[in-house]
C-alpha cells in the first residue's frame, strides 16, 4: 500500500509540475537559454586566438629596431597588429577596442640595443592595457617579449646599427671604473660582434648567426585522459546552469510543501494511514525525478546541438547526475522544514541557491578562483555535482572519476534529508 | 463507533482543548457549536491524527488509535476547513491522487471517483481545472474527497463556509443520504441553523471546553427563553458562551 501512495504522491507532483507552465519553461528552457550564452563566450573566448588577439601599435621610434619588432609582431598569427598613432592606440584600450596597446617609444631601438650590452638605462615598451583584460595582458607581454629579444639581438650581432652600438658600448666601456680583467673580457666580446658586423657588410653575406631567439618550439596536447575528450564550453556551461536549475526546481518542491501546508493539503495527507517517511520519501522521489529530468534534458540539448559528448563514461555521468537531483530534492525538503511563508522562503532559498552554485563554479568556472577559494568551495555541494559532471564529459575521466563526486553528494543528500525529518514540523493544525 | 476521552492540546502556553470528551454512534451527526477560536479544529485535528493530543485518546470501535500508520485512520474522513484541494488539477485528478494516499487504484478507485463525483453533482465536471471552480463546487469537492475512501466516521469541519444556499443545500442532503446509509458524522460550525437542522446531538465547546452535551432538544430546554421569546439555539449558545465578540 505504501508503494501505491508513493506512486500517486509522485504522479501528482508530476502532473502539478507540467501544469505549471511556467515552471516547466523555467526548468527547460531557461537553462538552455544560459548555458547556451554562456558557452558561446567562453566559447568565443578561446577562438579570438584562432583569429589573433587584436592590438594596437605605434612606432613612434620609426627606427631600424623597432621597424623589425613591428615586423615581427605582424607575422605572429596570434596577435591581430593594427599600426595606428600613440593617441588612437591610447584611446582604442580606453574605449574598449583592443585591450592591449603597443606604444614603441622614440629612441626605443638604440637604447635597448645599449642596454642588450651592458645591462643598464633598459628603455620602456608602453604597454597601455584594458584593466579588465589583464589575462590578455599578459599573453601579449610574452609574446612580445620573445619578438623584442630576437629583432634587438639580430640587429645587435648582424644589423647595420649593430656596428654603431658596439663602438658606443666599447667607448662607455672604457670611461667606466669596472675592474681591469673584467673590462677587457667585455671588449673582446663588442669587438667580436663589431667585426661580426664588419664582415657581414663587406662580404655582402650573412654568416649564419640571425641574433637570439627562444630555443625551443611547442607541441601543444590537450591533458586529456580519453583521445575523443576536448574542452568544449558548452559542456560546463550547461553542467553549471543544470545544477542551477535543478536547485530551483527543488525550491519550487519545498515551497510546493509549504503550499500545500498553507492550503491544508497537507492534512489530507496526514490524516490517510502513512508514515512520515512515505509522505518525505514521497516528496524526495518525486523532486528527484522531476530535478533529474531538468538536468537531463538540458543536456541532451547540449548533446543535439552543441555536440557536448559524455566523454568519460556514461554509468558515471548517470551516478553523479540522480546524486545531485538527490541532494537537490532533499535541499528541497530542508527549505519545506525551515521555511515558514511560501513568499519569505523564496526569497532566502534563491539567495541561497544563488551562492552555491556561484561558489560551484556554475557561472564562471572554479579554475579562475583564487587558491583559497578553489580550496574552500569544497564544503559546497555544487562543486561537487559541477566538477563531477565535467569530469565525465568533456574531461574524459572513467567511471572511478565519478565515484569521489557521488559519494560527497550523497553525503549531502543525507545530510540535507537528516535536517529536513529532524526540523519539519508534522502537527498540523 | 468513536469515542473520544478527555482530549487536551495546549499550545505554549494557550490551552486550546481542555478535557474534551465526546462519542459518536453510528447515522448519528453530532454538531460540534463554539465561537471561532473555541478548539473545534483542534478536537477534529486531533480525532484525524494530525495532531499528538497532550493528554486523552481516541476509540475507534473500541480500539485506541494511536500512531501514523495505524489502519483504523482509515475508518475515518477528513473534510478540512480549508478548501484543501489542488486547484491546478480536475476533480479527478485530485481525487486519484488523494485515493491513492489510501491504497485504492485501478477500476476500485475509478468507480469510487465516480460515485463520489456523483453523489456531489460534479460527474460532468470531472475534467475541468479546479481553479475555474465556484466556492460551492469547490466545497463540494472537497466533500467528496472525504468520502472517497469510504469510511465510517466522517468529520467536517466547517464544511458550508463560503457556499452558495444550492451548494450548501445539496451537501445537507448529501450528509443526510451519508446518515441513512450509518455513517457518523461529525460536524463543527457556528451556524445554529445547520446544527437545527440536521444535529442528532450537540456539543457545545468554548475556550476548549466542553460547556454543554445534549441532544438538541435537551438543550433546548436546558435554557428556559426568556419571556415571550421562541426557544432557540442561538439563544441558548448565546446564553452559554456570552455577548464578547471573539474575532
Ligand atoms: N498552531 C497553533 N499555534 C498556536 N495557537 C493555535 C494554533 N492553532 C490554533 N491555535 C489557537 O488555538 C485556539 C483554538 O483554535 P481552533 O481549534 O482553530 O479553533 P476553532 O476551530 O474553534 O475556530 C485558538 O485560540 C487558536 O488561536
Ligand atoms: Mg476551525
Amino acid at each position: 500500500m505504501g508503494l501505491i501512495a508513493l506512486r500517486a504522491m509522485v504522479r501528482k507532483d508530476l502532473q502539478l509540475f507540467f501544469s505549471d507552465r511556467k515552471a516547466v519553461i523555467m526548468s527547460f528552457a531557461a537553462p538552455i537559454l544560459i548555458a547556451s550564452f554562456f558557452g558561446s563566450i567562453f566559447g568565443s573566448a578561446g577562438s579570438t586566438n584562432a583569429g589573433g588577439i587584436p592590438i594596437m601599435v605605434a612606432d613612434q621610434d620609426n627606427g631600424v629596431i623597432s621597424r623589425s619588432i613591428v615586423a615581427a609582431i605582424k607575422a605572429d598569427k596570434t596577435l591581430g597588429v593594427t599600426l595606428t598613432t600613440p593617441d588612437s592606440a591610447r584611446e582604442s584600450v580606453r574605449k574598449g577596442a583592443v585591450s592591449v596597446s603597443v606604444i614603441i617609444p622614440a629612441g626605443f631601438g638604440d637604447a635597448a640595443g645599449l642596454a642588450f650590452f651592458n645591462g643598464q638605462n633598459k628603455p620602456e615598451l608602453d604597454l597601455v592595457y584594458d584593466p579588465s583584460r589583464t589575462a590578455e595582458l599578459g599573453m601579449v607581454r610574452g609574446m612580445l617579449m620573445g619578438h623584442v629579444i630576437e629583432a634587438v639581438s639580430k640587429e645587435v650581432f648582424t644589423g647595420s646599427r649593430g656596428g654603431v652600438l658596439a663602438d658606443q658600448s666599447l667607448k662607455q666601456l672604457d670611461a667606466s671604473d669596472m675592474p681591469a680583467d673584467q673590462k677587457q673580457r667585455l671588449r673582446d666580446v663588442l669587438n667580436a660582434t663589431r667585426n661580426l658586423e664588419q664582415g657581414n657588410a663587406t662580404n655582402g653575406t650573412a654568416v649564419g648567426a640571425p641574433g637570439m631567439s627562444t630555443p625551443y618550439s611547442v607541441k601543444e596536447e590537450p591533458g586529456m585522459a580519453n583521445p575523443l575528450a576536448g574542452y568544449n564550453p558548452y559542456a560546463h556551461s550547461f553542467a553549471g546552469m543544470g545544477v542551477q536549475f535543478l536547485l530551483f526546481a527543488a525550491i519550487d518542491l519545498g515551497i510546493g510543501i509549504l503550499l500545500e501546508r498553507q492550503r491544508g493539503l497537507w492534512k489530507r495527507l496526514r490524516s490517510a494511514p502513512l508514515s512520515k517517511g512515505a509522505l518525505l520519501g514521497g516528496k524526495a522521489l518525486s523532486g528527484m525525478l522531476i530535478t533529474l529530468m531538468t538536468l537531463l534534458v538540458s543536456f541532451t540539448f547540449a548533446i543535439v546541438v552543441f555536440k557536448v559528448r559524455v566523454t568519460g563514461s556514461v554509468p558515471g555521468f548517470l551516478m553523479v547526475a540522480v546524486a545531485t537531483a538527490l541532494m537537490a530534492s532533499n535541499f528541497g525538503l530542508l527549505i519545506a522544514a525551515l521555511g515558514r511563508t511560501p513568499g519569505a522562503t523564496r526569497g532566502v532559498s534563491i539567495l541561497a541557491t544563488l551562492m552555491m552554485v556561484m561558489l560551484g563554479g556554475a557561472w564562471i568556472p572554479t579554475f579562475f578562483f583564487p587558491a583559497w577559494l578553489q580550496k574552500a568551495t569544497v564544503v559546497v555541494p555544487t562543486r561537487w555535482a559541477i566538477d563531477g559532471i565535467d569530469a565525465m564529459t568533456w574531461r574524459g575521466v572513467g567511471l572511478s572519476g565519478a565515484v569521489l563526486p557521488t559519494a560527497v553528494l550523497l553525503g549531502f543528500a543525507a545530510l540535507f534529508g537528516g535536517l529536513a525529518v529532524w526540523q519539519f514540523r508534522w502537527e498540523e493544525s | 463507533m468513536l469515542q473520544v476521552n478527555n482530549l487536551r492540546k495546549a499550545y505554549g502556553g494557550l490551552v486550546a482543548v481542555d478535557d474534551v470528551s465526546l462519542t459518536l454512534a453510528p447515522g448519528q451527526l453530532l454538531g460540534l457549536l463554539g465561537p471561532n477560536g473555541a478548539g473545534k479544529t483542534t478536537t477534529v485535528s486531533m480525532i484525524a491524527g494530525l495532531l499528538t493530543p497532550d493528554r486523552g485518546d481516541v476509540m475507534v470501535n473500541g480500539e485506541r488509535m494511536h500512531g501514523d500508520t495505524n489502519p483504523l485512520k482509515r475508518r475515518i474522513g477528513l473534510v478540512p476547513q480549508d478548501l484543501a484541494l489542488y486547484d491546478e488539477l480536475c476533480p479527478t485528478d485530485n481525487l486519484r491522487f488523494f485515493g491513492g494516499l489510501y491504497g485504492m487504484r485501478g477500476d476500485a478507485l475509478a468507480v469510487a471517483i465516480k460515485n463520489v463525483l456523483e453523489l456531489v453533482g460534479l460527474a460532468d465536471r470531472a475534467r475541468d481545472a479546479v481553479k475555474n471552480f465556484s466556492g460551492g463546487m469547490k466545497r463540494r469537492l472537497n466533500l467528496a474527497a472525504g468520502l472517497l475512501h469510504d469510511p465510517d466516521i466522517l468529520m467536517l469541519d466547517e464544511p458550508t463556509v463560503g457556499v452558495d444556499p444550492q451548494s450548501r443545500n445539496a451537501i445537507f442532503e448529501n450528509l443526510e443520504f451519508l446518515k441513512s446509509r450509518g455513517k457518523a458524522l461529525l460536524y463543527t460550525t457556528h451556524y445554529m441553523e445547520e446544527v437545527e437542522r440536521m444535529a442528532d446531538r450537540v456539543v457545545v465547546i468554548d475556550h476548549g471546553k466542553v460547556i454543554a452535551n445534549n441532544t438538541l432538544a435537551g438543550l433546548l430546554a436546558s435554557v428556559p427563553p426568556k419571556p415571550g421569546e421562541q426557544p432557540s439555539l442561538e439563544a441558548v449558545f448565546l446564553t452559554l458562551t456570552g455577548r464578547n465578540l471573539r474575532d
